[in-house]
């Protein structure tokens, strides 16, 4: 095992991070942009090295400093956390270069799956269906308005290089594709240098279900049962759960199935997510895979009681997994709410100083949080700033404690989504498992 | 005389108006960029536009002047 590790990452996902490692006996390096100066993980971690200025450019995804920051402090492996370059297969290649373990697949696996369209064609090989669409990136907006006909409008606009719902959007017509289509590949090359865009058809009343997989170094994998992630605003998820309330034995064992058929095809190693759509048919389609830990991970931990950073710590230094697909719990149910600092009704970003903050606490409550009170929540990144986790012997009983402690919540200073939250996890809807990823949508509507 | 303010801080994005341009009441002036998130700022009276108070890139804070209106 690693004696020292650096987070390169902030926030809640660099303090999670932080307390496996101490639980492990490896010494922390975290890094912070002038921003997070003050930072919880940065007064945390056992060493701390700045980075550079507040913008990520010149911090967070500076390659670089982070390089170099771990060569002086004698760090053995990043850990990248989420977000940031968590998918950068050049830094995933650096680090390599320069004799530091990168906590995560292979350059090659994070390039396969980076690009959309490459891993639609990888996935169809693998035997895995996909939404239908146009295959490979298109060329320009006549042959989008052309092939879309042919499919069927609606259909989804997407960037091949994007993520976080940016330069993705799902258009009704042939005019409103043809607006749509410059200004989201202008946004994905000005995001990820790269403006090549694909269509798919809109699968209709879908949820958005996703399979975490472990692979180890020795050709074994796993499959740790799936998690539903339908409610989302702005294609950013907000309430996730696991197990799914609509997926049963036979689709889950399908669905685990096709995640590691995927997972072998590409040689892939440690933790990973596997997104897919789901159709009221109970169809999957492959999205999309993240080569990396899922902001809403701890859903899955709570069910199966496995520590993923624990398992992503050892997977990289070479340890085999040693326990089969039988082995794995599913216990109870769990439900996540990301807490975000903005306007609920208008639902947009709400920066300021936190004044006062109390963390709800109770039987299956579990908090992962990167801020406290005093805390300034800055526009420099992004505004998700805890997560609240219930679990319970079943889903009542997981919803009734999250209630509990969504009532219990408080954040002063700055606005957020707690009274959506609450009423989200309230509703008629949300308790009869009708989860579509257009329920936010028709939230708005009502 | 009036001022677009900015609505919360962020970096500006874009600047969609020009001095000289009429505007509308509720038209989109600048876009600010929060937390990840575009942001439009309208204007909430028509006018004219008599001088452009950020450039692109510029980090406001809430409150900050971003476009000087004349009506």
């Amino acid at each position: 095992m690693f004696r020292k590790v650096l987070i390169a990452n902030r926030g809640e996902i660099a303090r999670r991070i932080l307390r496996t490692c101490r639980r492990l006996g490896i010494a922390t390096v975290a890094v912070y942009s002038d921003a997070d100066e003050k930072a919880l993980h940065v007064r945390e971690a056992d060493e701390a090295v700045r980075i550079g200025e507040a913008p990520v450019a010149k911090s967070y995804l500076n390659i670089e400093a982070i390089l170099r920051a771990a060569e002086e402090t004698g760090a053995e492996a990043i850990h990248p956390g989420y977000g940031l370059l968590s998918e950068n297969a050049d830094f995933a290649r650096a680090a390599m270069e320069r004799g530091i373990r990168f906590i995560g697949p292979s350059p090659e696996a994070i390039a396969a799956m980076g690009s959309k369209v490459a891993a639609r064609e990888t996935v169809k090989r693998a035997g895995v269906p996909v939404v239908p669409g146009s295959e490979g990136a298109v060329a320009s907006v006549d042959e989008a308005a052309r092939i879309a006909a042919e499919i069927g409008y609606p259909v989804m606009l997407k960037a091949s290089y994007g993520g976080g719902g940016i330069g993705m959007q799902v258009v009704h017509s042939e005019e409103e594709l043809r607006k749509a289509f410059a200004s989201n590949s202008a946004r994905a090359k000005a995001y990820f240098g790269n403006g090549e865009m694909f269509l798919e058809k809109r699968v209709q009343r879908p949820r958005h279900v996703e399979i975490q997989v472990l692979c180890d170094g020795h050709g074994h994998g796993v499959y740790l049962w799936e998690r539903e992630c339908s409610i989302q605003r702005r294609h950013q998820k907000v309430v996730e759960e696991a197990p799914s309330p609509f997926v049963d034995e036979a689709l889950r064992r399908d669905m685990g199935e096709a995640a590691l058929a995927i997972c072998r095809a590409i040689g892939y190693e440690n933790a990973g997510t596997l997104e897919f759509l789901v159709d009221e048919e109970k169809h999957f389609y492959f999205l999309e895979m993240n080569t990396r830990l899922q902001v809403e991970h701890p859903v899955t931990e709570m069910i199966t009681g496995l520590d993923l950073v624990e398992w992503q710590l050892r997977i990289a230094a070479g340890e085999p997994l040693g326990f089969e697909q039988g082995d794995i719990r599913r216990d109870g149910h769990a439900i996540e709410c990301r807490v975000y600092a903005e306007d609920p009704e208008r639902m947009l970003p709400s920066p300021g100083t936190i004044a006062r903050m109390v963390l709800p606490e109770g039987e299956g409550i579990r908090n992962d949080v990167g801020v406290e009170a005093g805390s300034e929540i800055t526009p420099f990144y992004d505004p998700m700033i805890g997560k609240l986790i219930a679990h319970g012997r079943d889903r009542a009983e997981a919803i009734a404690r999250m209630k509990q402690a969504l009532d219990a919540y408080v954040i002063e200073g700055i606005r957020s989504n707690l009274p959506l939250l609450r009423a989200i996890v309230a509703s008629d809807r949300f308790a009869a498992g009708d989860t579509t990823t257009d329920f936010l949508e028709s939230w708005g509507k009502r | 005389m009036a001022t677009v303010q900015a609505s919360m801080a962020g970096i500006v994005l874009r600047v969609l108006v020009q001095p000289g341009d009429r505007v509308e009441a509720g038209q989109d002036v600048v876009v600010l960029e929060s937390m990840k998130m575009e942001v439009p700022i309208p204007a909430e009276g028509a006018g004219v536009v008599a001088e452009v108070l950020v450039n692109e890139g510029d980090f406001v804070n809430e409150g900050d002047d971003l476009v000087r209106l004349e009506s």
